[in-house]
């Protein structure tokens, strides 16, 4: 049992010490591990925001993911073809500078989050999950059908976009852009938890009659919570395009939904370090599993029935437990 | 565009509904009387179109090889729900998504594993294949027309089920009053794992069916899952009747959108920008369609609970 500051800052400590041992040891490829569990964590920090603290559980993440990634793949492909990008009234050019795409990828992921949270929000419980899914599919189906984009082939991207003053192409130094940008937004969630914004959301989630007869109304408090958690997890579904140099509409897909909400479960929910505990372990059985037996799958499966079965609060709930048990 | 055409889409339309209810009908059921959101479902309708894909293969009757799908979904069904499901009605609506999702990595990884990743194909038996001439002269698949009835007959069979019988009366009540029902001497945990088997026994039904159409591979189950969650977000959760109508809504409205809005789109832009924008907005209608349920009512169209 160890205390929970510790346990965040051995996990990050961690992280980063992986990637400088790989660099060290000159093994590249774990660096790109290392970078996936960078943006898979800052994806689900986002849905963490919705979920953990707003107790919104949204089956539809890989829209505001997906949206990330076509925003990446739009532009840069505007700017590796050299062909202007017609919005109707205008037209603009394509951008291969990752500051730009990452502003873009937030505010269009923050928008349709606008738009799914003023719908969905008004229901609750299942309905909201099966909403949310539907959406995501919503974006899904259109991708898939969108031929000026590739359609279901989807789109790639030759060269890694570019930041000013750094080198995006040598391994480490896109593994610190995406470091960084995951400290980020942990201290993010981390100010937002004890800010006064995220305790009444958390009283919206627990009592939320309580929450509206001082004044406060939840519907708001929520729809603002999924806007920031949708614009982070856009955000994270840039960067992961530009990790592969590749979008297509898998990143929409149901399954990248699941597995968003899987690596909170595994980490443990509410938990400021849970989404990149759950990354790691996602990475890494995804990784040695994989290499074992193509069927890894099935073993993410059952290892996720016995968390969800007997080990409630994930592995962070295991190493360092709350007095006070999260509902 | 022909009055043929016109309703020879209708009658897609319908058969796609008909079958979308067969499996909305067991979602909604499962939620309606346990209070469980089931993700797994789509496995359940793969397993019944693999076990009929395996069993007409080994015997040629289709009829037997529908017999084995209803069985072993129904089996299926009812032993997740005993190890499974069970633990999970006491649980928040996370835990049941996350749990039912492990399931169905493991129903699909496991399929993939056991079958191989090509798929299986199910021949219509030679009695049901050919089209068959409707008034009007107009021609249509035999097969397609037996599905309608088929699923027809289902939804005609769920209703007097839950309406006329003893087993029906206890259903509805455990959605009402599940301790009361228990008090009154109901063996609640054998009414769950009936209800859950009955559910799984139809999704079974419907993938066989269907699979007859289409191919049998991993992964089938997962397309109508959510397309079933669509109808039965429409049609109000836990409504058999909100299934129903939800279920023909969809069914129609993807399969006419299809074909009618690019040639709507046509009147007023050139073919091409017409095809692609029309297909386009076609393959998102339906979430439209449901997105105006919403806003009009939130719970859906027949639903009672907020």
């Amino acid at each position: 049992m160890i205390s929970e500051r510790m346990l965040n800052l051995t996990v990050i400590g961690g992280l980063l010490a992986v990637a400088l041992a790989a660099l060290v040891l000159d093994q590249p490829f774990t660096i790109t591990l290392a970078t996936r569990v960078a943006i898979l964590s800052l994806a689900a920090v986002g849905l963490n925001i919705a979920l953990g603290l707003g107790g919104l559980v949204s089956f539809g993440h890989a829209a505001f993911f997906g949206i990330g990634g076509y925003a990446m793949g739009i532009l840069a492909y505007h700017a590796q073809t050299y062909t202007p990008l017609d919005l109707g009234l205008f037209t603009v050019a394509g951008t291969k500078s990752m500051p730009v795409i990452w502003l873009v990828a937030m505010v269009l992921s923050a928008l349709a989050a606008l738009l799914i949270g003023l719908l969905a929000l008004r229901t609750s419980g299942v309905y909201f999950i099966m909403i949310t899914l539907a959406f995501a599919q919503m974006f899904y189906y259109f991708t898939l059908s969108w031929s000026a984009y590739g359609g279901e082939d989807g789109l790639s991207i030759y060269i890694r976009n570019g930041f000013p003053g750094l080198n995006t192409l040598v391994p480490i130094q896109f593994f610190g852009i995406c470091f960084v940008i995951l400290c980020a937004a942990l201290y993010l969630f981390h100010r937002l938890e004890h800010a006064p914004f995220g305790l009444a959301l958390g009283s919206a989630r627990q009592a939320p009659m309580r929450v509206e007869t001082v004044g406060l109304s939840p519907m708001r408090l929520r729809l603002v919570a999924f806007v920031l958690s949708g614009a982070i997890t856009g955000l994270a579904g840039a960067l992961f395009a530009d990790l592969n140099r590749f979008v297509s509409p898998t990143m929409f897909s149901w399954h990248m939904s699941g597995e968003l909400i899987v690596l909170i479960i595994l980490g443990g929910v509410a938990r400021l370090i849970g989404p990149v505990i759950g990354a790691v372990l996602f990475v890494v059985l995804e990784h040695y599993l994989g290499g074992m037996t193509e069927f890894w799958k099935i073993w993410l499966g059952v290892i996720l029935l016995l968390i969800v079965l007997f080990a409630r609060g994930g592995v962070a709930g295991l190493l360092s437990p709350r007095k006070v048990g999260h509902d | 565009m022909s009055f043929i055409l016109i309703v020879e889409q209708v009658l897609n339309g319908l058969q796609f509904g008909v079958m979308l209810f067969l499996m909305a009908a067991g979602l909604t059921l499962i939620f309606g009387v346990m209070g469980l959101i089931n993700l797994a479902h789509g496995s359940l309708y793969m397993v019944g179109a693999f076990a009929a894909a395996a069993v007409a293969g080994w015997t040629g009757s289709f009829l037997l090889a529908l017999l084995a799908a209803l069985m072993a979904a129904a089996l299926a069904g009812a032993i997740i729900e005993m190890v499974v499901i069970r633990r999970l009605y006491a649980t928040d609506h996370l835990d049941q998504v996350l749990a039912t999702f492990a399931l169905i990595l493991v129903f699909s990884e496991g399929t993939r594993w056991v079958f191989g990743s090509f798929p299986l194909f199910l021949d219509i038996p030679d009695y049901l294949s050919g089209p068959v001439t409707l008034p009007g002269g107009i021609q249509y698949p035999l097969y397609r027309l037996t599905l309608i009835v088929v699923g027809l007959l289902v939804g005609l069979g769920l209703w007097a089920l839950i309406e006329r019988t003893r087993l029906g009366i206890q259903i509805r009540a455990g959605e009402n009053d599940r301790e009361m029902i228990a008090a009154l001497g109901v063996d609640i945990s054998k009414l769950y794992t009936l209800v859950f088997a009955l559910g799984a026994a139809l999704a079974g039904l419907a993938g066989a069916l269907v699979g007859a159409i289409q191919s049998v591979q991993v992964g089938m189950g997962e397309p109508v899952l959510i397309l079933a969650f669509v109808v039965i977000v429409i049609g109000g959760i836990g409504s058999i009747k909100g299934a129903f109508i939800g279920a023909l809504l969809v069914g129609l409205t993807d399969t006419l959108g299809g074909i009618f809005l690019p040639e709507l789109f046509k009147l007023v832009m050139s073919p091409a920008a017409a095809t692609s924008f029309g297909s386009s907005l076609a393959s998102i209608g339906i979430y439209l369609l449901m997105a105006a349920v919403l806003i009009w009512r939130p719970t859906g169209l027949f639903g009672a609970r907020a």
